[in-house]
């Protein structure tokens, strides 16, 4: 096929996503602030408007609590919503429609209602934006029986995460990362799903195993591929989804190299990191061969500084130090 | 004034009331003897509200209640069974006995849902008015909510949004003058909310609730408004709580009525929505006393068949505890 030569960006792929589902199912539609405005989702909700109107292409007040919820009653009433917080810190003015109501409304109803809502956050630091307009808060989601949570970190993934999400008939929490949305890769034109709750392995190897998702999972790819000229031979499981979690596919790589390195974009207390730490500890520690280690952001908000951001945040440098010092420590 | 209506009309009017009275106070003694544990805000005084909307409904209209929607959900056509189950924590419950009195459904008769988070479930029905929107289905969406949800910021949010898209969506507001213990008056600067609603675009106006003819107009009137795309309606109905805020004292989880002055409360019995319309319609001499002695009769065999119906129900299986987290994707 044609198609599998062709490349798009992180951000494009999204887009094609919400064009193509849009396209095949009418009660698709999409709601949340700065839909008009790039500054605000970047190139993802590029034409959309034009394409398929007002009515559902809905550029919203600043009002995250009532068109959150908005969102997740037209899924009760049976349409499939896609609500966006161009910043996840926003979102917390949402977290009675999420977790009051949509992730519990199936379970509370026994069964009889669930509600196919995507709340797609996008995290969006960086450049001096400071503590309010950086949070990366995947893990908080998680914790919440009812929610799933997908976070895409390659083109591909994107798209076919979204499709995933739409599709399912329960709450998903879709989070994206700005930084991934200038990377280009090689992206199917057809509608396709990566399933949720499945990992991927982005990079074989046997020294260490990295566990990650989103930017810092890529950054990881990165920087195992740059030390696989140094000799040294890093898996990178890439999570796509924080939850469901892949249990067999972190413990089958644990398996192999017996070292682990978490490597989270959100806080170290209480996070994914520490989820899956405990994870491993119950299922593998027989597998081990040295204490698991953790690169997170540390338990601090996010800095405006840009000195002070260089510090806070994980780029693949960071990741390759981390590597080395494991494996050379 | 009554001549206007068919007899027919009248007495399901009637008959709705009763319906939702005489089940309310079933639940009175099981809950004194705890064996009704599940938290219970019971409807009685507030009847002519659910009823009066609710006949102006249809199947395909969406409404979503509150922690106090015994009443909406059975005026929406809700069965009685599956309602008394769902307080008993049954399995036969209308939510399986997963969710209990706070917790009600019925998709299948356009009842979504309720839930207690006071004014979670109002932007939650603009979701099912902005759905309708888009698939021009020609159906309004209900909420169902409190005087005290008018502290929460998301009834101004959800107000505004209606607002400015029009959407086919019937904001009701039982103001009981009391959100749990705290008079409105201690809450409230002003004794009025749907002014507020006005000040957002929204047609608003407020109503005797405890008048069963005056809510049906009303909501008629307001009801053909948002179906004909002229977008939402706010209606504020004044009402009272014969019991308690949650069980059937007017306390919380105490024993004596000690929140509310006892004469005001003895003030409002006499405007006992059942009470006033059971004497308008014998005075007008269109019904009798025998045939309403009658409906209260089958009311009264149809909440001890509800009462048998939920002591033969199984109790839920703890095997299943996991179950409905999630629904399955179908195939």
């Amino acid at each position: 096929m044609s198609s599998n030569k062709r490349v798009l960006n992180y951000a494009l792929a999204t887009n094609e996503a919400l064009i193509q589902l849009m396209e095949s199912d009418d009660s698709v539609f999409l709601i949340g602030q700065g839909l008009k405005s790039p500054w605000y989702v970047g190139q993802t909700c590029t034409g959309l408007l034009e394409k398929f109107g007002e009515d559902r292409v809905i550029d919203t007040p600043v009002s995250e609590n009532a068109v959150t919820g908005a969102a997740v009653g037209a899924s009760i009433a049976g349409m499939k919503a896609i609500v966006v917080h161009p910043r996840v810190d926003f979102m917390l003015y949402a977290m009675d429609p999420v977790i009051n109501q949509a992730a519990n409304w199936c379970y509370m109803n026994g069964g009889h209602c669930s509600v196919p809502v995507v709340i797609w956050g996008i995290i969006n630091r960086g450049g001096e934006q400071g503590a309010q307009h950086s949070q990366s808060l995947h893990a908080m989601f998680a914790h919440i029986p009812g929610l799933k949570v997908v976070m895409p970190a390659t083109p591909y993934d994107a798209k076919g995460l979204m499709v995933a999400a739409v599709k399912d008939p329960n709450p998903v929490v879709f989070i994206d990362d700005r930084w991934l949305y200038g990377i280009e890769d090689h992206v199917p034109e057809e509608l396709y799903e990566v399933e949720i709750g499945k990992a991927v392995v982005r990079n074989s190897g046997n020294d260490l195993t990295i566990v990650a998702s989103s930017y810092v999972a890529n950054e990881a790819y990165h920087a195992a591929k740059e030390l696989k000229s140094e000799g040294v031979s890093v898996e990178v499981v890439d999570l796509r989804s924080i939850k469901p979690l892949d249990t067999a596919c972190i413990l089958e790589s644990v398996a192999k190299t017996g070292k682990l390195l978490i490597v989270d974009g959100g806080w170290r207390s209480f996070g994914v990191s520490a989820e899956i730490a405990a994870l491993v500890a119950e299922n593998s520690l027989q597998d081990l061969k040295a204490p698991i280690r953790r690169l997170t952001l540390p338990d601090i908000p996010a800095p405006a500084s840009r000195y002070l951001e260089e510090g806070y945040y994980i780029h693949r440098t960071t990741i390759k130090s981390a590597i080395v010092e494991f494996l050379g420590g | 004034m009554l001549k206007k209506y068919e007899k027919a009309f009248l007495l399901s009017l009637y008959r709705m009331m009763i319906r939702i009275r005489y089940c309310e106070e079933s639940f009175v003694d099981p809950i004194l003897q705890g064996i009704i544990k599940c938290p219970v805000h019971l409807y009685s005084g507030e009847e002519a509200i659910a009823t009066g909307v609710s006949a102006n409904l249809e199947d395909k209209d969406k409404v979503f209640g509150n922690h106090r929607s015994h009443g909406h959900f059975l005026a929406k056509g809700g069965q009685m069974e599956a309602l008394v189950a769902e307080v008993f924590c049954k399995e036969m419950g209308c939510a399986r006995g997963r969710g209990g009195s706070m917790h009600l459904i019925d998709p299948t008769k356009g009842f979504l849902g309720a839930a207690p988070i006071v004014s979670g479930t109002i932007s939650l029905t603009m979701g099912a008015a902005l759905g309708s929107k888009i698939k021009k289905d020609d159906s309004v969406a209900v909420s169902y909510f409190g005087d005290g949800a008018a502290g929460e910021g998301v009834l101004y949010e959800s107000l505004n949004f209606a607002s400015i898209h029009k959407l086919p969506m019937l904001f009701v507001c039982e103001n009981n003058f009391y959100a749990t213990h705290m008079p409105l008056r201690e809450t409230r600067s002003s004794d009025s909310i749907y002014e507020s609603a006005s000040s957002l675009g929204v047609k608003a106006s407020r109503h005797d609730g405890n008048d069963v003819l005056e809510v049906y107009e009303t909501a008629k009137e307001a009801i053909d408004y948002c179906r004909s795309g002229n977008g939402p309606v706010f209606l504020e109905y004044e009402t009272y709580r014969l019991r308690g805020h949650v069980g059937p004292d007017d306390n919380i989880q105490g024993d004596h009525t000690d929140i509310r002055p006892p004469s005001e409360v003895a003030e409002w019995c006499q405007k006992d929505p059942i009470l006033s319309f059971t004497n308008r319609l014998i005075e007008s001499g269109i019904v009798t006393k025998n045939e309403l002695s009658q409906i209260n009769k089958d009311v009264d065999a149809e909440v001890v068949a509800a009462h048998e119906f939920t002591e033969c129900s199984l109790n839920t299986n703890i095997q299943e505890l996991k179950s409905y987290v999630f629904k399955q994707k179908s195939a």
